[in-house]
């Protein structure tokens, strides 16, 4: 290995208006908060957002506030208030740090949009297919708040995807409609759902294709871009915004590709990363990968938003199946076939496992995967300590140099 | 450090000096090394200090120690690369290698074959499993913690209130040995204490943690082909290796000065990368 080399980057140009996507989300929210002018939801990520938006809510995601909160490097400041009452430091630190944040009147939406606090919700609604932390997480807001607290329990460990889980999340999600609309004060519009059922899709599809650019060599962004960009994709899923979001940045990206744009100045490597973002660490991996000419060029966790199976001519079964399929609740075999289908799509030559401390449903290194995904695909592995949001548990020297040795391996083959 | 012969002063006199020697500086954790290897990759010189506060001036000590003792000056040095921890930190480098790198380089450069190398250093602990030709297959490094590292027995060494130095003989004269059963220095330390008041003795207590060090780096990886040991836990503590050997049932390989390993490597490298 020769000393890393400073990489010059060229910007995404549609970077612009992804902020101002990001800022009209938040200000509608906040303006909603302040003067009640519309009902408030929060949702887990991968939540029956469309639902929500079909029956009139505004939709606030406290996983999206969480990944602030560790981009920033506010969480590991606030994660303590939340362990000193009882919520241990080994749950998700997403949860850890968005009740501190509560507990201690610190947000950071304050220094990005100049809102005070984030928007109270008249409802929380999760689904437990990230977790069952989400639930928890509610459950502690649905206390403080005096709100109700919905929710969709999801199976897990699903191998072949058999009829009667797709039926019971269809039905799991259909059951919430009375309760949503007593709470909402208006009545279910099923019209009005299959719209938002509709751009979801959409966004899917436009979402998968932007991912799927990277499978060009070189590679017009990274994962370290994509994760970035993703954010109209959870909180404007269900939206027209979201659809011209990502049909403005899908453009940008295929103008890139024709005219042979690199993210990574001479890509030398193409490495995947499996697991959750190291938030706050995101400017200082990015950089050292790129120094490093290695483009991480694709991940697990940007794909986790692509939510292709919607139909609004079928919206509670395409619900289910679109909560069923996800990657995140299947079973080993069909994630060690989903990586290998990327290994194809993406011609990777290493894979980067980021096992999270605080979040174990993300973390797919410890059963032994990355060895078996390694022998399966001829491909090194290497699997680095951290976490997402709580940076006490992430050692940046060793990180730095494990990635450094992991090229030089990728050098040597 | 580059370029052709350079007239110089070797004590007064005015000398054509040839660069042809290689230099490799590990600044780890704990301790610095520094090796000063010939064309023919015979070691001509090697220092090893604490690496302390001042990383910059520790590498610039080491580097005239064992200069000093190849007979030497800087002049003569044609390339030098640098690793462990504070590799970035090495002034006079031409260049930085990882240590995962140099150890794999330095232990294949003494046992030119497919093995299993195991590290024991200051502050991490080290994985390396290498093909025939050298080439890494993978490597795990320990998780952020100083189970099972050089730390972890310096930790001990102060609770038990003895020179780190004496552990070796120590252990050696255990008769039965004492079992410690966490994984955590803080809690081992609480254990000792434990077996203190128990009125175990001090060498059998001492067995039990070179025996708590071996299952920590045992446990990171299957071992596979030869074993290759080093770092300065092996070569101040001897009598670990044997226990290896024992626990394992695998003939171990420990080159001459395991503590010098990533050095070598990177003077190699060094010499290889001209």
């Amino acid at each position: 290995m020769t000393e890393e080399k400073k990489s010059t980057r060229k910007e995404i140009a549609a970077g612009k208006t992804l902020k101002k996507v990001m800022a009209d989300h938040f200000l509608e929210l906040d303006d909603a908060a302040r003067t009640g002018s519309r009902k408030i939801a929060w949702c887990t990520s991968v939540g029956p957002a469309e639902l929500l938006r079909g029956m009139g809510f505004l939709v606030y995601f406290p996983e999206n506030h969480g990944a602030m909160l560790g981009a920033t490097r506010m969480a590991t400041d606030l994660i303590p208030q939340a362990n000193a009452m009882g919520y241990s430091p080994d749950i998700c630190s997403y949860l850890t740090s968005d009740i501190g944040s509560f507990l201690q009147k610190k947000t950071p939406l304050t220094r990005a949009y100049n809102i005070a606090s984030v928007p109270r919700p008249d409802v929380l609604v999760f689904n437990t297919n990230q977790c069952r932390d989400v639930q928890d997480w509610f459950s502690w807001y649905g206390r403080e708040l005096g709100v109700p607290v919905v929710g969709i329990h999801t199976h897990r460990d699903i191998g072949r995807i058999r009829s009667y889980q797709i039926s019971d999340i269809a039905r799991q999600t259909e059951d919430l409609v009375p309760a949503l609309e007593e709470i909402s004060g208006a009545k279910f519009e099923m019209a009005r759902f299959q719209q938002a059922l509709a751009y979801s899709k959409k966004t899917s599809e436009l979402w998968r294709a932007c991912l799927e650019s990277s499978a060009a060599v070189p590679s017009p962004w990274t994962f370290f871009d994509a994760t970035i960009h993703m954010g109209p994709a959870v909180v404007a899923r269900g939206t027209k915004e979201g659809v011209e979001y990502y049909e403005l940045l899908l453009a940008e990206l295929q103008e890139r590709v024709a005219s042979g744009v690199e993210a990574v100045e001479g890509e030398k490597h193409r490495v995947y990363w499996e697991g959750m973002p190291v938030w706050g660490k995101l400017r200082a991996l990015s950089e050292q990968f790129a120094s490093l000419r290695t483009c991480v060029v694709a991940s697990t966790y940007c794909n986790s938003w692509i939510f292709d199976q919607l139909d609004p001519e079928e919206p509670f079964e395409s619900m289910g199946r679109a909560y069923t399929e996800l990657f995140i609740v299947r079973d080993e075999a069909y994630k060690e076939d989903y990586i290998r289908r990327c290994f194809e799509l993406f011609k990777f030559d290493g894979i980067v496992f980021h096992d999270a401390k605080t979040c174990p449903n993300n973390s797919n290194n410890r059963y032994g995967m990355p060895e078996r995904v390694s022998g399966k695909l001829g491909v090194p592995v290497l699997t680095i300590n951290g976490d997402l949001n709580d940076l006490r548990c992430y050692s940046e020297e060793q990180t730095k140099t494990n990635i450094e040795a992991f090229i030089e391996q990728l050098d040597e083959r | 450090m580059k370029g052709n012969p350079v007239k110089c002063f070797i004590g007064d006199r005015l000398e054509s000096v040839s660069r042809n020697i290689f230099v490799g500086v590990d600044v780890g954790a704990s301790r610095t090394k520094a090796v000063v290897l010939d064309p023919e990759k015979v070691l001509l010189g090697f220092s090893v200090r604490k690496s302390g506060t001042d990383f910059q001036r520790t590498a610039a000590d080491c580097l005239n120690e064992s200069l000093k003792m190849a007979g030497m000056s800087q002049e003569a040095v044609r390339r030098c690369i640098s690793t462990g921890y504070g590799r970035k930190n090495v002034s006079f480098r031409d260049d930085t290698k990882t240590e995962i790198g140099c150890h794999a380089r330095g232990a294949y450069h003494y046992f030119p074959t497919a093995v299993t190398i195991i590290d024991i250093g200051g502050q991490d602990n080290k994985v390396i499993k290498l093909d025939t030709q050298g080439r890494r297959l993978n490597f795990k490094m320990n998780r952020k913690c100083a189970a099972g590292t050089g730390a972890f027995l310096e930790e001990m060494s102060l609770r038990l209130d003895i020179p780190l130095e004496d552990m070796d003989k120590l252990a050696r004269k255990s008769t039965e040995m004492v079992s410690l059963g966490s994984y955590c220095t803080v809690f081992s330390g609480t254990e000792v204490l434990e077996k203190i008041r128990q009125g175990k003795k001090v060498p059998d207590i001492v067995k039990g943690l070179f025996y708590s060090v071996i299952k920590r780096v045992t446990e990171m990886d299957p071992l596979s082909g030869k074993v290759v040991m080093t770092g300065g836990v092996v070569e101040h503590n001897p009598y670990l290796v044997d226990m290896v050997r024992e626990i394992t049932g695998r003939d171990i390989l420990v080159p001459e000065h395991p503590q010098l390993t990533g050095a070598v490597g990177a003077a190699l490298f060094a010499m290889e990368t001209v």
